[in-house]
């Protein structure tokens, strides 16, 4: 177990390294931060002083060591743009993302696994077919149409909802929230289910597929054969044999949820991290670049071993050596 | 017959809607069986005996459905209950076992939840009580330690221990008859042995009946009173097991009986029986089994025949209909087996054409590097295959047997140079091909070598005609010769038993006895001298295990073949062998002359499997008990690899491990032998 949990902390590790010397390696490929620090009039001599005391003259490893220990002390340097330091700007700017995309995982998840069980169960009824047919627009149309389709109907159309930003927010201590006023939960509606509803159909789709699998296995059968009630079959021992692979999809998805949350916040004008990369791509940010991808770096990679000790917990293969002894 | 029967199934009819109309899979089917009873139900695959078992629990899978008939379960009619009461004489009146042990448990729950939750299902127990009885029936089906065990998981039990628990599963709330659907087929020899005597045993002590749905014709001699032999979904003939096995009346039984290998006789060529069952959707008319009978008349290519009483038992044939309509012109056919020593093929002494020496074969199957520092545990190694000697003459057929795990594949796949050996010497002919630069070097002797797989549905290329599979192992230099390619496909065909026209058709249209002999042709286009089989015929119907045997000795006698056939299957090894080597974990233990390593074997191990088989032969026998299962290979047991499970183990046998000795023709490697330790082998 302890040793199983140190290898993939250790393989955490190296995935973080490599994708901090990209970060790294574009402040020194694109463009000169210098040129982005200093005005035009600079002299050359001002330049050459202030390239030395920022150690950019030092050897390639020394600056990326100095690098990956200021970013493991999270000081992210200074945004170029906004003249401030880029942790506190994430820090402003991450609680809106969280909290879209964590309610978009629950409404992913909650939905999607009951209606890929109910369309599993129950294949030939009609709000099954109906379902699969639907899920189809979920997965064909792209994020960004949907989201405008919504603003169209519920914003333009009916004056519902807000077509943009996060409404009223009210701050607890750090974290700034949306959810307890009622302009920021108006805000919150259309912006989550846009996100949600690809990964919805997907996860539907993979539980219902995963789920008729399991359901043709011996040990299904085996089970009717004993005359296990059907609450028995399918929720003991189908849904948890079903769950297996799927939370490993699943876990993966939930990291894309906040990555593709750049569109739904462009679309939406919500003011998260994803819409603070878009701008900082426009204005060559490289700061702020580079610390977007680490922390979506690390929240994958933060997922992705909570997955695997999930796994661990759920499958009892892996959990438990097999016995030698007969 | 004062008490009424247990199970009826009377004019059973199951269908199978489809878009190309209906199929009738079970049609006009009636069976009953007594209280306590055990019927064993045999036919070949597709005969429809899942199907039966099937449907008598209520568990035909969607679209299939019964469509007529009744089933009655102590005279009570179940075929039309609904799912709910159905669910209650599922598991408390009729209980079921699988084939597959592996497959059968629920992967994430302890065997202890699954016997308690079918316990709390049908009996009304407290969970404590539930408990209680799970441990005495884990303790009833021999499982050591139960009170420890029945909080692991499925995957920490062996194959058969997992059996042993199916069983326990089925027997949990005491059912009045259990369906078991090839309970033994997944298993080894001896822990098939151990299984059946087990149900067997535990049935008699419950009073229950078992419906034994099997292709073994040996497990069914030993086990079942009466046998039912269906064939295209009906029963052709039914009656007392030594009826069924010694006088079988329906000339479908007498074929299969004749096409069964047995280790009690020798014989030059099974008998045969052509063609294959038909498939669903074209059953003949009058009886089905007409187009492939050797007594067929008219009568029977127009009518189709019941169950009609002849002797003990009762057949479907009209050969048994009123005498008036039988004349002596059709004789009772009975079974015909062509007998004579067929060891006398290579009996010669011949040249050695293969010669393997002190061949091993490891696999690593270490974890990771991290794994390892961090768990503090070493690589570890699989030795398949571990010091064996093998030396094969020309024109003879070398049989290796053993169980599942003890590398007798392996040593099929080094030999022919799909491994390189991790240690050893293989020679050809003279010629050595140990490494891959000398097999390289050496192609054209290396194309001497060919193999036949297992299982022909996997080996043979789905996309590709019939005609370029058996092209392609042409060799290039003969394939240039424009004019008598063509040709020699088509020879080749013709040499396996088919149409040259076969080879437009690609490998899906053809029944596995088919595509068995399209792989023997694949493998004859190099014109081999030597052919490694693995397993050549387990993957079929005994019926068509005839055939292929057949062919392939017909190929030995006219093309002057060597042969090194691995099995896992006694009876075929007995029937097809010159020279017979019993493999345990990657060594041979034993080798000899087929009739002698059957007839006074020394080994503990072949005497073990030899008690231990299933045979035709055995009919109603009593057999030793084995105990124990094959020892993983990543950590044989020191000194005689065989020790733990040996009788006859003492000090030496388990710090030293034995060399081999010949004592009187017979290769042997055992301490106990060489020592004089070893009874007599009984005879008879």
């Amino acid at each position: 177990m302890i040793s199983f949990i140190l290898a993939r902390v250790l393989q955490s590790f190296v995935v973080m390294l490599c994708v901090a010397a990209i970060s790294f390696s574009l402040f020194t490929y694109v463009g000169d931060p210098i040129a982005n620090l200093v005005g035009i009039q600079s002299s050359d001599e001002k330049r050459e002083e202030l390239r030395e005391s920022l150690g950019l003259n030092d050897a390639v490893p020394v600056q990326f060591a100095r690098f990956v220990s200021r970013a493991v002390r999270m000081e992210f340097g200074i945004s170029y743009q906004q003249k401030r330091k880029v942790s506190s700007i994430i820090a402003e700017r991450l609680p809106a993302t969280l909290e879209l995309s964590i309610l978009s995982a629950l409404l992913a998840l909650g939905i999607g696994i009951p209606a890929g069980i109910y369309t599993a169960l129950h294949r030939e009824s009609w709000f099954s077919h109906l379902v699969l047919s639907g899920s189809l627009i979920g997965v064909s149309l792209p994020t960004f149409l949907i989201g405008i389709l919504l603003i169209f109907v519920f914003s333009v159309q009916f004056h519902l909802l807000p077509s943009f930003g996060r409404g009223e927010v009210v701050q607890l201590g750090f974290w700034s929230t949306g959810l307890l006023t009622e302009s920021g939960l108006k805000a919150l509606i259309m912006p989550a289910i846009t996100l949600a509803l690809f990964q919805m159909t997907l996860i539907m789709r993979l539980v219902r597929s995963e789920m008729l699998e399991v359901l043709r296995t011996d040990y299904i059968k085996f089970a009717r054969a004993r005359g296990l009630s059907n609450r028995t079959v399918h929720f003991g021992y189908a849904l948890m044999n079903t769950l297996v692979p799927v939370i490993t999809i699943t876990g993966l998805q939930l990291g894309s949820i906040i990555a593709f949350a750049i569109i739904t916040e462009t679309v939406f004008q919500w003011p998260g991290v994803g819409l603070m990369f878009i701008q900082a791509i426009n204005e060559v940010d490289i700061p702020v670049m580079s610390t977007y991808l680490l922390l979506i770096a690390s929240f994958f990679v933060i997922i992705n071993l909570t997955v695997d000790l999930l796994y661990y917990f759920v499958d009892p293969r892996l959990r438990v050596g097999r016995d030698v002894k007969t | 017959m004062a008490k009424p029967p247990l199970l009826e199934v009377k004019n059973l009819r199951v269908e199978f809607p489809t878009r190309h109309g209906t199929l009738v899979a079970i049609d006009d089917l009636s069976l009953h069986i007594d209280p306590g009873e055990v019927l064993g139900v045999v036919g070949e695959s597709g005969a429809g005996k899942s199907l039966t078992g099937a449907a008598i629990i209520g568990l035909l899978e969607p679209p299939g459905r019964i469509a007529g008939g009744e089933i009655l379960f102590g005279g009570r009619r179940i075929d039309k209950l609904p799912d709910a009461e159905m669910r209650r004489i599922r598991g408390r009146h009729i209980g079921a076992i699988f084939q597959d042990p592996l497959t059968s448990l629920n992967p994430l729950h302890t065997v202890g939840r699954q016997i308690t939750d079918t316990i709390a299902a049908h009996l009304p127990l407290t969970p404590r009580q539930a408990r209680a009885r799970a441990l005495e029936l884990l303790g009833e089906v021999g499982i050591p330690a139960a009170a420890e065990r029945i909080d692991h998981y499925p995957h920490q039990f062996s194959g058969g221990m997992r059996q042993r628990v199916v069983i326990a599963l089925a027997l949990c709330a005491d059912p009045k008859l259990i369906i078991a659907d090839e309970p033994t087929t997944a298993l080894d020899v001896s822990i098939q042995a151990q299984i059946i005597v087990l149900l067997k045993r535990l049935c008699s002590q419950h009073g229950s009946a078992i419906m034994l749905i099997t292709h073994d014709m040996g497990v069914i001699a030993e086990t079942a009173d009466r046998v039912a032999v269906m064939y295209a979904g009906r029963i052709g003939e039914v009656g007392p097991v030594s009826e069924i096995i010694h006088k079988a009346r329906l000339p479908y039984t007498i074929g299969l009986m004749g096409s069964i290998p047995s280790i009690g006789e020798e014989v030059e060529r099974l008998v045969q029986i052509d063609g294959s069952m038909p498939r669903l959707n074209e059953t003949p008319p009058g009886c089905r089994y007409h187009p492939r009978c050797p007594n067929a008349f008219e009568r029977c290519r127009t009518e189709r025949p019941d169950l009609m009483p002849a002797g003990p038992s009762r057949v479907a044939c009209w050969l048994y209909d009123s005498p008036a309509e039988a004349p002596a012109a059709r004789p009772i056919p009975a079974a015909a087996r062509a007998t004579g020593g067929h060891r006398a093929r290579g009996a010669a002494a011949a040249a050695t054409l293969i010669e393997a020496k002190g061949l091993k074969q490891y696999f690593d199957v270490s974890p990771p590097l991290l794994t390892r520092i961090l768990e503090r545990t070493g690589r570890r190694i699989v030795r398949a295959v571990d010091g064996l000697d093998i030396s094969i003459a020309h024109g003879e057929t070398f049989g290796l047997v053993g169980e599942s795990g003890c590398g007798k594949s392996t040593v099929a796949r080094t030999v022919v140079g799909l491994f390189d050996a991790t240690a050893g010497t293989i020679d050809y002919d003279g010629v050595s091909l140990s490494t891959r630069e000398e097999r390289a070097r050496n192609r054209s002797v290396q194309q001497k070598m060919q193999m036949i797989f297992q299982d022909p549905q996997a080996s043979l290329n789905p996309r590709w005609r019939v005609f370029d599979i058996v092209a392609e192992s042409i060799p290039e230099a003969r394939r240039t010769k424009a004019g008598g390619f063509k040709e020699r496909v088509g020879e080749l065909l013709r040499q396996v038993g088919m149409s040259p026209l076969d080879g437009d058709k690609y490998p899906h249209e053809f029944s596995g006895g088919q595509r068995q002999r399209i792989s023997i042709a694949r493998a004859l286009g190099g014109e081999p001298e030597f052919l490694v089989c693995d397993e050549p015929t387990s993957a079929l119907d005994v019926s068509v295990q005839a055939q292929i045997l057949n062919l392939m000795v017909d190929l030995q006698r006219n093309l002057g073949l060597t042969y090194l056939f691995i099995s896992h299957d006694l009876a075929v090894v007995h029937h097809i062998s010159t020279k017979v080597g019993v493999m345990y974990l990657g060594r041979i233990v034993e080798w000899a002359e087929t009739r002698r390593l059957f007839t006074r074997p020394l080994h503990p191990y072949t005497r073990m499997l030899l008690d231990a088989v299933p045979d035709i032969s055995k009919t109603g026998t009593q057999r030793a008990q084995v105990e124990g299962e094959v020892p993983s290979p990543i950590d044989p047991p020191g000194g005689c690899h065989f020790h733990p499970r040996c009788p006859f183990a003492n000090a030496r046998c388990r710090g030293e491990s034995p060399e081999n000795i010949m004592v009187e023709g017979t290769s042997v490697a055992c301490h106990a032998v060489q020592e004089g330790r070893l009874p007599a082998w009984k005879t008879g």
